[in-house]
């Protein structure tokens, strides 16, 4: 190519071509700068945790996460996870005991059950429960909730039940148990919602089939739609105990804190969560602000890992099902 | 399936139509109490709250350790909240929108697998660990500001606003970048003048739907923008007070007289949410409608 071409070209396309390129680079780099820093940011939170935890962790080590202490005495000074790892995992454990089956109850009266004038109303309600702020929850929690069940829910369970350790002494009402039934009225509409949806995808000639064989209805959702939607439920459940896990405020207002593993549930306790909220007006020294962003850190560790399976199942379940459904909650 | 009958069992008929009906009437349960929880919540912030709303709350300033019955509010609340969250809108919603550009105009599938990925893992990140990162990135040396509050509460927003975005992306059709392309108009002008204008309508609900949701997020502001004055103050280089650290403190205290204002102020953050929520849901679906239809 001789060079005289490409200058009789260049003062009709370049100029203008050149100007069309810039523009489509610009926003292109733009855009995809505020994505890659989308990204940085959750890197930088990982690492920011940790960097935060290093103090603790030089100091503890490993054994921090199962060992139960937190003494803030200057001098005396020795903390550990472990109580705050059993107050977390017991009470978002039983309030997804509690609230899968109401979850699966209403997602089921939702899509099979509901005459029509109902469901939107009902779903709609259903949802507005999810929005109401935690801090709202809490404070009906502590003032209305915990006394009411301190006064006639905890002494029930516990002279008819009582000889199951759980159902220990009644205490003050702030209590494990008013945690586990604030953390269930939260997950609830979380865990309804997307099963609700996923019943909804379950092929009607799958279902119609079902019913022509001559299935009563509840014979139809154990064989049919419950092992169809089965992964996306198993999912939904996972990122309801992933937001159960993380929450801290609520369960900070109606918990009662404490550093104890007791299997009385009227009695008090923490969360990793609460425990990291309770603490929020200072710290003494640095090795206790170090020891609560590790808290912080175990409790990272564990919503995620919780999000990434809920997230895989949702995506394998939605490629099996050729069908594509936003994963997020 | 075990349950599918293999042959009529027209003996045992009785006995699946009791466990059927069984069914039917705990899922009609399990309804009413998801609502009933609902009602109770609300109606229990409504009518404590209620009785004690007066022009005081949003006027006054409050008094720490009080012993007299002086009338006291929670200006310093209302218009720390204000500050806060229209600066984390203001942080979250252009990168949001950006980051739902890129991924739905320009990104090869791979990535826009991989950031959407990141975007849930971002929105499943606990809100007091997003506080206690801020804490470290933000206040550690500098101290606590409304502005580190601001960019806390923009973590949470930031996944919700790109995911709504990129919702209403989707449903503009191809035919009008086409249209645009064919026209000879370079894509970026495309991408910023005719696709993004048709989903202003859905980034705005979003965008309400993003507020409504932090605007009652206490966690990410415990550590970054929660020891403050009485005073109201609209700088956000100070640390602000906000609605739903207020609520927090006072439901902690023993004082009925602290509980009696956060009622108040529960029921003004929750009447707020909820219109805010239900007013997008609402526009939400019109928008949606609208675009699909055309």
């Amino acid at each position: 190519m001789s060079t005289a071409d490409v200058s009789a070209d260049a003062p009709r396309r370049p100029l203008s071509g050149r100007r069309v390129r810039f523009g489509d680079l610009s926003l292109q780099v733009v855009a995809g700068a505020a994505a890659l820093a989308t990204t940085v940011l959750v890197g930088l939170i990982v690492w920011k945790v940790i960097d935060g935890a290093r103090l603790a962790i030089g100091n503890y080590g490993i054994s921090y996460v199962w060992h139960v202490a937190w003494n803030p005495v200057i001098d005396h000074e020795l903390y550990g996870a472990g109580s705050f790892l059993f107050g977390t995992a017991i009470t978002s454990l039983l309030a997804l005991l509690l609230a899968a089956p109401l979850a699966m109850g209403v997602a089921l009266f939702l899509t099979e059950l509901a005459p029509r004038f109902l469901r939107a109303p009902v779903t709609a309600l259903v949802e507005t429960l999810a929005a109401i702020p935690s801090v709202v929850i809490g404070l009906w929690g502590i003032l209305v909730l915990g006394p009411a069940l301190r006064d006639h829910i905890e002494p029930t369970l516990h002279s008819g039940l009582g000889f199951i350790p759980l159902f220990g002494t009644p205490g003050s009402g702030s209590s494990l148990f008013t945690a586990i039934i604030v953390l269930a009225i939260m997950i609830l509409p979380i865990v309804s919602s997307i099963s609700r949806e996923l019943f909804l995808g379950v092929p009607h000639e799958l279902k119609e089939g079902a019913l022509a064989l001559g299935t009563t209805r509840w014979e139809m959702v154990r064989g049919v739609m419950f092992p169809y939607a089965r992964g996306g439920v198993a999912a939904a459940l996972i990122l309801g105990l992933g937001r159960a896990l993380g929450e801290a405020i609520a369960v900070t207002q109606v918990i009662g804190g404490g550093v104890f593993i007791h299997s009385n549930l009227f009695g008090g306790g923490d969360t990793l969560a609460s425990k990291i909220a309770a603490s929020y007006q200072g710290s003494t020294t640095k090795l206790q602000t170090s020891s609560l962003v590790y808290l912080a850190l175990i409790l990272l560790v564990f919503s995620l890992a919780a999000n990434i399976t809920a997230q895989w199942v949702v995506r394998r379940v939605a490629r099996r099902h050729g069908i594509t459904r936003g994963g997020h909650a | 399936m075990s349950a599918v009958p293999h042959r009529l069992h027209l003996e045992g008929l009785p006995r699946r139509r009791a466990v059927n009906r069984a069914m039917e009437v705990l899922a009609w349960i399990a309804a009413t109490i998801a609502v009933a929880i609902l009602a109770i919540v609300v109606f229990s912030v409504a009518q404590k709250g209620w009785s004690e709303l007066n022009l005081d709350l949003l006027t006054k300033s409050p008094i720490p350790f009080s012993l007299t019955n002086a009338p006291q509010g929670l200006a310093n609340a209302f218009a720390g909240t204000l500050v806060i969250v229209a600066l984390a809108t203001a942080m979250a919603l252009p990168v949001g929108i950006l980051v739902a550009v890129y991924l739905n105009e320009f990104a090869p599938a791979s990535v826009r697998n991989g950031v959407g990925i990141v975007l849930d893992v971002l929105n499943g990140v606990p809100a007091i660990v997003i506080g206690i990162f801020v804490f470290g990135l933000l206040v550690v040396g500098h101290g606590q500001s409304a502005f580190a509050g601001s960019f806390a509460l923009s973590c949470l927003m930031l996944p919700l606003v790109a995911r709504s975005t990129m919702e209403v992306l989707a449903l503009v059709p191809n035919s009008l970048r086409e249209a645009g392309l064919g026209l000879g108009i370079p894509q970026w002008r495309t991408t910023l003048s005719i696709v993004l204008p048709q989903t202003i309508g859905g980034i705005v609900t979003g965008t309400i739907l993003a507020v409504a949701r932090v605007a009652g997020e206490t966690a990410p502001l415990l550590f970054t923008s929660s020891f403050v004055g009485t005073q109201t103050n609209w700088n956000p280089h100070h640390a602000l007070q906000s609605i739903p650290v207020a609520i927090f403190e006072l439901s902690e205290s023993p004082d009925p007289k602290d509980h009696a204002r956060a009622w108040a102020a529960a029921f003004v953050l929750l009447l707020f949410i909820l219109l805010a929520s239900l007013g997008g849901r609402w526009l939400a679906t019109r928008s949606r409608r609208k675009l699909a239809a055309r």
